[in-house]
């Protein structure tokens, strides 16, 4: 298996009295598509707030590139090239699409007096052909809160990848999506992964996108990893049915 | 510098002073408990941060100082003030407060700011800037061969604070209005889903939240005294109640405005009057700041 | 004419204005010259408030702790601050022109760089707070500041501190703290205009229009957030020391830290004018100000009921501003416009309308 590019081991949270995670170890395989699954409520986008640190975690160890980061802070975590987006997309609504992606330029090397310059030709360039790549070149002048909720959620994708991620966390790509622009969403991820070279770890409740694209697949149920495996295997798992089916 | 050491000396040498300074810091506690109840009710339920609660409180005050200069007993202050700060409460809530709930905090808190500044200097055109109280000419009892004395207004004044608190909180837990106003608080659109009239809520919360004020302005102005601008003051000490407690906190909102009512009796002693408003601004960063590291912990900000 | 060019025609007409101004209307020059005070509140106001959606109302402590640097400053270069604000009162203390020009020129030095460090330590702690309570949290920062002034004897307590005496005629005095005044702001307007054109300013939106996300996506925020705050610090704090000057005494409540006037005026005027908007602030200070004194001296007595009259009608009815209302209503002339709003596909002709055997 290709070394892993995230680690958790026996990661738990819990809120109050009610336990989130409990217990999960999983490895993200470097270079490849992989998706996490499970019912509502199973614990999947806690999961994601801990890796990217949205909170710290009761116990338990997150690695990032062989790093622990499970004590960083979110600002950290994306400057070592791990983002995420999120299942509410966000994105700067009073601002133009453009300029939503020229902010979102890497901002690891970025010193004091970076703050004052002004992009370059090659920056507005590159923003350019990813809102191209998204599909969102014609309305790249318009302001993002204006867009149709599909078209703010190509923009999330887009400025994500003008970060220059090393891994990206999608959390529900397709949830809201009008089903005829799906494939052409899923098309788009694995693109990205393919050509940048970007990992991916998707939670996906949509079960025909998620077999399609992911090679591993984790499934969570009531706080605990459930089942791990291939796509098939993991459509055979008996376990993984009883779970959305409900049955005890 | 010298007359704090001095003052801190006093309290060292005579220990039966402390006990003085609690019992009265609680006395007076119990108003702030009141009236921070007030101001929780009103953030938890509407989101509003009502920066004119302790303006409320003087016009109370003033009604009550008013009636008793025509010959009414201060006591009876404490429902007329109720009342017309009930109606008062309407008034606003008509006119400036349903605009601005539904936009960012930010406006809403603003708006409260801008009714705290007419109501202050409407009080001070109306009635001039000297400060006032309401007699009541009932004893004062003394204690410890006079080093502690409790005035039977004071005890009063805590009585009437208690059974008022008490009233309200029944109120919450058995009618059916308390029980809409907790359901909106907890979550505004199942109520409105649920049948609730929502809007009919929120009125009657502020003008509720206004009468509580009305209320302990009229215990205000017989237990201690009223002036125009010392609305900023309360409104203040109310805020770092509220905020220390935190908003869903009843008992540590009471909890708190005891223990705001013997912190300042303390300071007062210790550093003297002319710094109270200090002390009180400084307790308020000073809570502030906790919250952040508290916050912090959790890797979330204050908001 | 595009915005760019009408931006600079702007520019060039208020500097015309701001030039001619002392000789079109003599009689006027220290209330023009507040004018441009109040521009220049506005103006730092809407950098935190508009820009950054960080609503502060804490600003004054920097106008008014600049206004106490340099008078320290100007006062203590040349005699013992204590002896001079307790002795003041009652006896009149000479500087001669090169002690007070020197003085002024150290003292404005002073405010503006003490403010800008004073901003960067009060900057730890009020920006773990968001919202409401960074409002509130401010607020104290002002109130805290006006009260331990007033009660620190070493400048002059609550009593105030009367400064140096202008060597020259009352008439140069007036012209000459006018010009400093509008050439601060002026800078300030031209200054703003770069800042914004740059990352910087595409930062400071994207904190007020999602700061989470812009934390998610690694930009760092605190030093943003840190900058700003410092910017608006070293402006308004060399403003105060030009108002100290202007009026020749200082005290803390009313003049130095006025909590309940300029402090909330610099909100009103750019929530009138426009928020986040380079010239809504200006807007939005002319406005105000010239209706204010012109009104003032009928609602003698009133006034503070008016203002707090205003402050509600201003924070209910116009939220959007003048400038932002314009922007609003053109947003292809002067904004950024919005996507054509998209037909809903008419039923009939998708889905199981069209083909209702796929029903069965």
């Amino acid at each position: 298996m290709t070394d892993a590019i995230i680690e958790l081991k026996h990661v738990s949270k819990s809120f109050g009295g009610v336990v989130a995670n409990r217990d999960i170890s999983l490895a993200v395989p470097r270079g490849r598509i992989t998706g996490l699954i499970g019912p509502n409520g199973s614990g999947k986008t806690t999961l994601f707030n801990s890796i990217v640190g949205y909170h710290p975690i009761d116990s338990g160890s997150i690695c990032f590139e062989g790093r622990e980061i499970s004590r960083l802070r979110v600002q950290e975590i994306a400057r070592q090239g791990m983002l995420r987006t999120f299942q509410t997309t966000r994105i700067y609504g009073k601002m133009s699409c453009l300029q939503n992606m020229l902010i979102s330029i890497p901002h690891r090397k970025a010193g004091f007096f970076d703050m004052f310059a002004s992009e370059r030709r090659e920056t507005i360039q590159r923003a350019e052909q990813l809102l191209a790549f998204v599909g969102l070149y014609d309305k790249r002048l318009l302001r993002a809160g204006s867009l149709s909720f599909g078209q703010q959620k190509l923009l999330e994708f887009a400025m994500a990848l003008m970060n220059e991620p090393t891994v990206l966390l999608l959390d529900e790509p397709t949830a809201g999506i009008n089903p005829t622009l799906i494939n052409g969403l899923i098309d788009r991820l694995k693109r990205a992964n393919s050509d940048f070279g970007i990992t991916l770890f998707v939670i996906e409740h949509n079960m025909r996108a998620i077999m399609n694209m992911a090679s591993t697949i984790y499934c969570l149920a009531h706080g605990e990893l459930l089942a791990m495996g291939d796509p098939a295997a993991i459509q055979g798992d008996r376990r993984v049915i009883d779970a959305y089916l409900g049955a005890h | 510098m010298d007359q704090i050491i001095s003052n801190i000396s006093i309290l060292e040498a005579a220990p039966i002073f402390n006990l003085g300074l609690l019992i009265d810091g609680l006395l007076i506690g119990s108003i702030f408990a009141l009236a921070a109840y007030g101001l929780a009710l009103v953030w938890g339920v509407m989101n509003v941060k009502n920066l004119a609660q302790g303006d409320f409180i003087m016009t109370g005050g003033y009604i009550t100082w008013s009636l008793s200069t025509l010959g009414i007993h201060p006591l009876f202050g404490v429902p007329a003030a109720a009342v017309v700060l009930w109606a008062l409460g309407w008034v606003l809530y008509r006119t400036v407060i349903n605009k601005v709930i539904t936009r960012d905090l930010f406006t809403s808190l603003l708006a409260t700011f801008g009714i705290a500044i007419v109501i202050q200097q409407s009080l001070n055109l109306a009635f001039g800037p000297d400060t006032q109280s309401a007699t009541t000419d009932l004893p004062t009892w003394d204690f410890a061969d006079g080093l502690i004395t409790v005035t039977a207004t004071r005890l009063l004044g805590f009585v009437m604070a208690a059974l008022l608190a008490i009233a309200v909180i029944l109120f919450m837990k058995s009618s059916r209005m308390g029980q809409a106003i907790r359901a909106t608080a907890q979550d505004a659109r199942a109520a409105r889903v649920l049948g609730i009239d929502t809007e009919k809520v929120y009125c009657f919360t502020f003008c509720l939240n206004a009468a509580i004020c009305g209320a302990a302005g009229a215990l205000v102005a017989m237990v201690w005294n009223v002036q125009p601008f010392m609305g900023t003051t309360y409104s203040i000490r109310l805020f770092v109640v509220v905020t220390a407690a935190g908003i869903g906190n009843l008992p540590g909102v009471i909890a708190a405005g005891f223990g705001m009512g013997v912190f300042e009796q303390f300071g007062g002693f210790v550093l003297g009057v002319q710094y109270q408003q200090a002390l009180i601004v400084l307790l308020l960063l000073m809570v502030l700041a906790v919250r952040q590291l508290q916050q912090m912990r959790a890797r979330q900000a204050v908001q | 004419m595009n915005s760019s060019s009408l931006q600079s025609l702007v520019f060039w007409l208020l500097l015309l204005a701001g030039v001619a101004a002392p000789w079109l209307f003599p009689d006027y020059t220290n209330e023009i010259a507040v004018l441009w005070l109040m521009i220049l509140f506005s103006s730092t106001w809407d950098i935190l408030g508009g820009q950054m959606g960080y609503n502060s109302l804490g600003n004054i402590f920097f106008f008014g702790a600049g206004m106490y640097l340099s008078a320290v400053v100007q006062i203590g270069l040349f005699y013992d601050v204590a002896m001079y604000t307790s002795a003041a009162r009652t006896t009149h203390i000479a500087f001669s022109n090169a002690q007070y020009f020197t003085g002024l020129g150290v003292g404005l030095l002073a405010a503006g760089v003490g403010s800008a460090l004073l901003a960067v330590v009060i900057g730890w702690i009020v920006f773990g707070l968001r919202g409401p309570y960074f409002a509130i949290g401010t607020l104290g920062v002002a109130v805290a500041g006006a009260e331990l002034v007033a009660s620190w004897t070493w400048v002059g307590a609550a009593s105030g501190i009367s400064l140096p005496v202008f060597p020259g005629e009352p008439e140069a005095q007036r012209l000459f703290y006018y010009f400093l005044m509008f050439a601060l702001s002026f800078v300030l307007l031209l200054f703003l205009r770069w800042l914004y054109g740059t990352n910087f300013g595409l930062a400071l939106n994207a904190i007020r229009d999602d700061e989470e996300k812009a934390e998610a996506m690694g930009l760092h925020t605190r030093r943003y957030k840190r900058t700003a705050w410092v910017i608006s610090a070293f402006f308004l704090g060399i403003a105060g020391s030009l108002f100290g000057n202007m009026t020749g005494f200082i005290e803390p409540r009313d003049i130095a830290f006025p909590t309940t006037t300029f402090n909330i005026f610099m909100v009103l005027m750019v929530l009138l004018g426009g928020k986040g908007t380079l010239w809504g602030p200006v807007v939005g200070a002319t406005v105000f100000h010239v209706i204010k004194e012109v009104t003032w001296t009928y609602f003698l007595g009133w006034q503070y009921v008016t203002l707090g009259l205003l402050i509600v009608i201003i924070v209910v009815y116009f939220q959007q501003g003048i400038v932002g209302w314009i922007i609003e209503r053109f947003p292809e002339r002067f904004g950024t416009p919005l996507a054509p709003r998209v037909e809903p596909e008419r039923a009939r002709d998708v889905g199981l309308a069209a083909h209702p055997k796929a029903a069965e």
